[in-house]
């Protein structure tokens, strides 16, 4: 155990997390050369795309030191860098004792980075600074070490220069890991006490997790039980993860493994849940666990409305390694049947859609997100709404309650006026204002969560020209005053456009919305009223006129063909809509109609 | 006579109309070899058509107008050594007003067995003919229509185009007086169309002109229609009129199904049942692959889902519709969905049904396109 080491890398998007993982995998010959795969451990195509980490991996290394010839055994838990999967980060923190606190040289510290800093200090991790991307010509390596030095109040030269692509400084991580990162306490002979901090879903083998040993001892086939779901399983298989997974008979305290219990959905496991052992079992589990909640609802409706099971299928499949996906069946007038999904945020709202449609070859329809309200009766129940067709009627509500996030924002002196005018827009209230640089700032803001799903982020980048990181946590629920608007076509509601706002922002969101839909939303034969209102009181209303004439003039020369195939393509376009009454929708419309920039 | 027609394209205009975006060159270098490979065409293709006598020969381009009586007559000489006409054969030539002049009409009249002018007038009113950057003057068009009929021309027709920016609701209602006044008894009417590829399109592309009203295109669709009923102009097809007796049987053809051969660059064949071919739309390629033994066409086969596309796209936009039985010879599927379809276009009193027979309401003209995808099979 005196051999092992567990560490995380802390980085922000970006900041060469990738790239610096896949160097420490070929300076310790893990994986040779040849073999490497720019961001080896991101083997999700959509991850390597995007270049960022949406599940976290990993993978063990030997690192033969030069000075002794001693080997150490390295488990390096890779961590998703977006703020939607914050948890998992925590779990992943939970699992080492040591972290690479990793920051670009060329952008200094964001916010992502402070607050995964904050977890990794708050378990007592060793922290390494590493500053990144030293070859750079725009690097300002000094600027960025005293950064550093303020915010974790190490000395100058703890902070290692390196470059994940020159590999600087690889080296000398590889020898800090060993000298500053205790090795893993634990009891081998204590019952058995592992941390699961992942899971993966591999088709052939079923649900594989991903654990730490805190104390005791697993051998393959031992009875086990995961102690938050209660469920009991036997091992079939236990192992090391390198490159690929290598069984093994036993693990005992202070290393990183996987099992294989025949589990078939990842919903039985739970990122946080303790493993230990039928027969004997730890007193009690570990610390920190959370039933993962979603963050953010939004409606799936199929296309067409007889692929309904098939979506079913595709969201059950999808659910395997995705546990924090949630959906239940529901029911739209206008859209018919679909699922209500809880997504951890916007991201993983995009990723979902995403991997319907390149997996499982199924187009949907994304209805506007939202948050989850509690909504007070005057009998007094306090009933929790996912979507806003479910709110009581007005007669019968007393108030309603919706969650407050903690925002972080790290950014520029010179973006504070622009970041909070947006943030006092979106009905936030600034709770602290704290230089951490004379060039850095960072601003902490109670927002509605329900005011940040939608364009926040991107609008943040955009009047901070890239320069502010962002991140947050829910804290409560408190009471507004919110109404449900709706949006009406032909004097039709539809319920899958109608959304929550504050009442002092709801006429000029209605009339927002009506503007879009009049862009998105084709001509028909018909003329379509577009109105968006409160209760029976219309605030907005657009029109969009009546196609009068459909036909092409000429059909000359025999040529059949061309007319035919245009028809033909344009019915196909055609199919992707949604007929509402009489109208029209396309598919994009629903989640468009809010991108209102 | 088994319905049967020949198509020949001219693929040749002194100047290009700055909306039309058929095919034609106005570089008539290669007019000679290009001629002559159309009449090898001829020579390869003649078998494609199941009988000899001939319904329809119909010159098309381009400007057919631009031959000269004796470049007609190799023509005719050629395709006489394959098909037969006879008096009730229409024999069309698309002209120019400005190609027509008296001594060419005399020719025609008597040298050639042309008997049918499908004349591009376009517009009485010199302000379209600018717009439309056609050569001839509204002056020379109404006398080439007098002069036409004095010779003996008894089967005229000409081309009106409505809804262009220049075309008020004044213009357009003179245009169609001028041409019932002048006893025209065939007329085909379009709607102004920007196509990509003209100078029409770059223009109001580059928002140099605007885009076309489609309000005023469907107003004076409906004086249009109007106007045939006062003036007993059979709405025979959406953009066709044609007074007792005067329909065109090369247009009717193309509607019904009927075999056609189409020879010359871009020219489009049908051979009854399943195949269509098209021509490369280009001179050059075109003389290539005739000189080097290649076909100059590519194919498709219908597959029957497409025949029945077809068939509501083409049937559909004849006065007389479309019958249940034509669907039903197809399959029973075939007419089950037209059918299932037709009902919500029959309730929004688009489509008409009388005995078994489908035809557009008048209303429904103006939505042709909507009607027939809503029909689809797709």
């Amino acid at each position: 155990m005196q051999k092992i080491r567990n560490f995380c890398v802390i980085a922000h998007i970006d900041h060469g997390k990738s790239t610096l993982s896949d160097r420490l995998l070929e300076y310790t010959n893990t994986i040779s050369k040849r073999e490497m795969q720019d961001q080896a451990l991101d083997n999700m195509d959509l991850e390597r795309e995007r270049g960022i980490t949406i599940k976290s991996h990993a993978i063990q290394l030997s690192y033969q030191r030069p000075s002794d010839g001693e080997t150490y055994t390295f488990n390096l838990i890779d961590t998703p860098g977006h703020v939607d999967f914050s948890y998992e980060v925590s779990r992943s923190i939970a699992a080492c004792e040591g972290a690479l606190l990793l920051v670009d040289a060329t952008q200094g510290i964001q916010a992502q980075t402070i607050s995964n800093l904050y977890l990794a200090l708050d378990q007592g991790l060793e922290i390494i600074p590493v500053v990144n991307k030293i070859d750079m010509p725009n690097a300002m390596v000094e600027e960025v070490s005293d950064q550093i030095v303020e915010l974790i109040g190490c000395a100058p030269e703890d902070i290692i220069p390196a470059s994940g692509k020159t590999g600087a400084g690889v080296q000398d991580i590889l020898e800090a890991i060993v000298e500053r990162i205790p090795p893993p306490t634990g009891e081998p002979e204590e019952p058995l006490q592992a941390l699961i901090f992942d899971s993966i879903f591999n088709s052939y083998r079923g649900v594989i997790a991903y654990f730490r040993i805190m104390n005791g001892t697993l051998c393959k086939g031992d009875k086990v039980r995961f102690v938050n779901t209660g469920k009991e399983y036997e091992a079939d298989e236990i192992g090391i993860l390198r490159m690929d997974m290598v069984p093994q008979q036993e693990l005992s305290a202070g290393n990183v493994g996987y099992i294989i219990t025949g589990i078939k959905t990842s919903r039985e496991i739970k990122v946080g849940d303790t493993i230990t052992h039928v027969d004997r079992p730890c007193e009690e589990s570990i610390q920190g666990f959370e039933d993962v909640k979603p963050m953010v609802y939004a409606g799936i409706f199929p296309i067409d409305n007889d692929e309904y099971e098939d979506l079913r299928d595709s969201l059950e499949k999808l659910q395997l390694n995705d546990a924090a996906l949630v959906f239940e069946p529901e029911t739209s007038v206008a859209l018919g049947f679909g699922f209500r999904c809880g997504f951890l945020g916007m991201l993983h709202l995009e990723i979902v859609q995403e991997r319907l449609s390149r997996e499982f070859d199924m187009e949907v329809i994304t209805t506007v997100p939202n948050v989850s309200y509690f909504a007070y009766t005057k009998r007094g129940e306090k009933l929790t709404i996912h979507t806003p067709s479910d709110m009581p009627e007005p007669t019968v509500l007393d108030y309603i309650e919706e969650p407050y996030i903690r925002a972080q924002m790290i950014t520029k002196p010179d973006f504070i006026g622009p970041i909070i005018t947006l943030c006092l827009e979106k009905r936030g209230v600034l709770i602290n204002q704290l230089y951490l640089t004379s060039t850095r700032v960072e601003l902490t803001f109670e927002l509605p969560l329900a005011e940040i799903v939608f364009d926040f982020y991107d609008r943040l980048k955009s009047i901070s020209r890239g320069y502010a990181s962002f991140d947050y946590t829910p804290i409560d629920y408190r009471r507004s005053d919110l109404v449900k608007l709706d949006i009406l076509l032909n004097g039709e509601a539809v319920d899958a456009l109608s959304a929550l706002v504050h009442r002092s922002k709801a006429e000029a969101f209605g009339r927002k919305i009506c503007k879009k839909l009049k862009e998105l939303l084709p001509r028909q034969q018909y003329k379509i009223a577009i109105q968006a209102s409160i209760g029976a009181k219309v605030i907005a209303r657009e029109t969009i006129s009546a196609l009068r004439k459909d036909v092409t003039a000429k059909c000359y020369g025999g040529d059949i063909t061309r007319k035919r195939k245009l028809l033909e393509k344009q019915k196909k376009g055609k199919k992707k809509m949604r007929q509402i009454g009489k109208v029209q929708v396309p598919q994009k419309a629903f989640l468009q109609v809010l991108k209102l920039d | 006579m088994p319905d049967q027609s020949l198509y020949i394209h001219v693929p040749f205009c002194k100047r290009a109309c700055h909306y039309c975006d058929f095919h034609f060159s106005t570089v008539q270098k290669h007019k000679k070899e290009v001629l002559e490979a159309m009449l090898l065409e001829l020579d390869l293709r003649k078998g494609e058509l199941p009988d000899r006598n001939l319904c329809s020969i119909y010159f098309g381009g381009g400007t057919p107008s631009l031959l000269s009586i004796s470049e007609l007559n190799v023509f005719f000489d050629h395709i006489a050594r394959y098909f037969n006409w006879g008096r009730k054969t229409e024999i069309t030539l698309e002209a120019n007003p400005d190609d027509l002049s008296e001594a060419y009409l005399k020719s025609l009249l008597k040298e050639t067995p042309i008997n049918r002018l499908s004349i591009g007038v376009q517009s009485f009113a010199e302000e379209d003919l600018r717009y439309m950057g056609r050569i001839h003057t509204a002056r020379e068009a109404e006398e080439v229509l007098f002069k036409a009929q004095d010779l003996g021309f008894e089967k005229l027709s000409i081309d009106l185009i409505f809804g262009g920016p220049t075309t008020s609701d004044e213009i357009w209602a003179a245009n169609l007086e001028k041409a019932a006044s002048l006893q025209v008894q065939h007329l085909s009417c379009y709607a102004l169309t920007v196509e990509e590829r003209t100078a029409l399109g770059y223009r109001v592309r580059k928002d140099l002109s605007p885009q076309p009203s489609e309000s005023r295109a469907a107003r004076q669709f409906e004086y249009l229609m109007a106007f045939a009923e006062r003036q007993d102009y059979e709405p025979y097809e959406i953009s066709n009129f044609a007074r007792k007796g005067h329909r065109a049987i090369h247009n009717s053809l193309y509607w019904q199904g009927a075999p056609y051969l189409g020879i010359g660059p871009s020219a489009h064949s049908f051979d009854g049942h399943r195949r269509r071919r098209w021509n490369v739309a280009n001179n050059g390629l075109y003389l290539k692959c005739l000189t080097t033994g290649q076909p100059p066409w590519e194919e498709e086969c219908l597959t029957s889902e497409q025949r029945y596309n077809e068939l509501v796209l083409t049937r559909l936009r004849t006065l007389e519709g479309l019958s249940a039985k034509a669907i039903q010879d197809l399959g029973e599927n075939y007419l089950q969905h037209f059918l299932r379809q037709a009902k919500s276009l029959q309730a929004e009193k688009l489509l008409e049904e009388e005995k078994g027979w489908y035809r557009l309401s008048r209303a429904g003209r103006l939505l042709a396109d909507f009607v027939a995808r809503e029909l689809f099979w797709v």
